[in-house]
């Protein structure tokens, strides 16, 4: 294993601590791992906090700040964060509107979030609704398997869902709001490589030289299938197909993400991106927005997933806002 | 009647054992789940068991309440939820006594399983630590109505849970992330049942 890291135990917290010089306008508490906007609360707007396992950066903690979110809990590398950090992140970001939890998912992460959310109403009486992202269509959604993994729609909907509360919507319409997002969009994912866990110190899984695996997960779950190795158009077909077959995008524009794992360069990334379009075109599907990058990661795996959402004017307009923060910034 | 101390001997006894178990409980979540079970286990019950020394409890709804908590706010991905409600429930259920008869600890440890189901919705089968748990806690049922004594019925239950995380290896599994790799899920023993296992021996050997 060779990483930029001291102990491996101190990834985290370390990592946190670099946030923290980095961006004078976050305010980053080190003992419960939560990064806050630096003016949070903010009075009378609803409050966004998200969170997860580490190591998907800029994801969350790099998403909050002005037209995103307020606070995001960092858990250990690729495991939830626990109700304490929650609890906290929650009370710092409620400005009298309500809070927003915006939840992967993942069994752990749900379970944590839904004893938070219990926790903070019995405690302090703040108003709290979740919404679950679940737009891995390489899962099958049924009642055998958790449902579908929470991916690349995440970076989109706290961009959106970020703008709506900070137009001053209710806690009731931003929530319906988040859900929309999740409704419209679906994501597809793969992987070259294998990520490395600092802790664990070897990869996570074996794959051949020549292999790659198709519909991966972010914490280096298995995909549908593995297959040996293919041009970029080739993988681009494989990564649209079952997108465009889960759901019909022909009918409103679309925002088109192609999201890089950790290890792939915007290169390949911008030359995927051409062979996605492409595929798009021909599919009669419109793209309104992009947005090309590593946003949502997984650690050093190489590889790249693709998301599309079905896009009306009210979601183009709260894309288009300003947003202020580390990981995605623009009209600021 | 189960005492607060042998109550608290049951704690670390189980806390010894997840200990002792640590590698085995990664390396059955390695093969179906994120490979932290283990690790996760041993640094909750550690804390739980330092947390019960830091600031001892007299009553068994306080020390299993403070169990509970320590591995909610301790453990995090799903066992950390899981653990933390079973024993949260069981100690409101014990409520504020120093001794549990033990149709008391049965109903306890029954409304701990409840608080399980009600965080993670699982059903028989599932490939979950409830097809350990509630086998066992109906052979303790069953084996106090029929007028044994608590420590027959814990070893009862033992055998129980024993049977149940046997039974997990050829389960296809329905929940968390195991569940992503659908049939590849069958033949490994489900962590959770095996980590259930060991709570349900540990009270065995410590009570009654």
């Amino acid at each position: 294993m060779k990483k930029l890291i001291n102990d491996p135990a101190d990834v985290v917290v370390e990592a946190l601590r670099g946030m923290a010089a980095a961006h004078p306008g976050l305010r980053v508490d080190l003992e419960n791992r939560v990064v806050f906007r630096g003016d949070a609360p903010v009075r009378g707007k609803v409050g966004l906090v998200s969170g997860g396992g580490s190591g998907h950066e800029p994801m969350h903690g790099g998403f909050v700040g002005r037209g995103m979110l307020d606070a995001a809990c960092a858990g250990e590398v690729f495991t939830s964060p626990v109700p304490d950090q929650m609890v906290a992140a929650t009370e710092g970001v409620d400005g009298g509107a309500g809070v927003l939890h915006i939840v992967k998912n993942y069994t752990g992460d749900v379970m944590n979030f839904d004893m938070a959310a219990e926790l903070t109403s019995a405690k302090t009486g703040v108003e709290v609704q979740a919404v679950v992202v679940d737009d891995d269509v390489a899962v099958q959604d049924s009642l055998y398997t958790a449902g579908r993994r929470g991916v690349g729609t995440t970076v989109l909907l706290e961009k959106i869902v970020g703008a709506a509360a900070e137009q001053g919507r209710s806690l009731a319409e931003v929530a319906g709001v988040a859900r929309k997002v999740n409704e419209r969009g679906r994501s597809m994912g793969m992987a070259l490589t294998s990520c490395t866990v600092p802790a664990a110190g070897r990869p996570t899984f074996d794959l051949p030289d020549d292999e790659m695996e198709i519909g991966i997960g972010i914490h280096g779950e298995p995909g549908r299938r593995r297959v040996p190795i293919a041009p970029a158009k080739d993988i681009a077909e494989m990564l649209v197909e079952p997108i465009l077959a889960d759901a019909d995008f022909t009918a409103e524009p679309v925002i088109c993400f192609v999201n890089g794992m950790g290890a792939s360069p915007l290169l390949e990334l911008y030359l995927m991106y051409g062979e996605v379009a492409g595929l798009l075109e021909k599919a009669g599907v419109r793209i309104a927005r992009s947005l090309v990058g590593s946003y949502i990661t997984s650690l050093d795996m190489a590889g790249c997933s693709v998301t599309l959402l079905r896009a009306d004017d009210d979601l183009l307009g709260l894309w288009d806002a300003p947003v202020d923060t580390p990981g995605l910034r623009w009209g600021a | 009647m189960t005492t607060q101390q042998e109550l608290l001997a049951w704690v670390r006894e189980f806390a010894r054992q997840v200990t002792e178990h640590r590698d085995e409980l990664t390396a059955l979540d390695s093969a179906i789940g994120d490979a932290d079970h283990g690790a996760n286990m041993a640094r909750g019950m550690g804390a739980a068991v330092e947390a019960l020394h830091a600031d001892p409890q007299t009553t068994a709804g306080g020390v299993f309440k403070k169990v509970g908590m320590t591995l909610v706010s301790k453990v995090g991905g799903a066992s950390g939820p899981l653990y933390g409600t079973l024993f949260l429930r069981f100690g409101t259920a014990a409520g504020e006594v120093t001794e549990l008869d033990p149709a008391g600890f049965a109903k306890a440890f029954r409304a701990g399983l409840e608080g399980v189901v009600a965080r993670g919705r699982p059903e028989a089968g599932d490939k979950t630590m409830y097809d350990a748990l509630a086998p066992a806690l109906d052979a303790l049922d069953e084996s106090l109505a029929g007028g044994a004594s608590l420590g027959d019925a814990l070893r009862a239950a033992s055998a129980a849970a024993d049977a149940g995380r046997d039974a997990t290896i050829p389960m296809l599994a329905r929940k968390g992330r195991a569940s992503y790799l659908g049939e590849r899920s069958v033949g490994h023993q489900d962590p959770g049942a095996t980590s259930v296992a060991l709570l349900v021996a540990a009270a065995a050997a410590t009570l009654g």
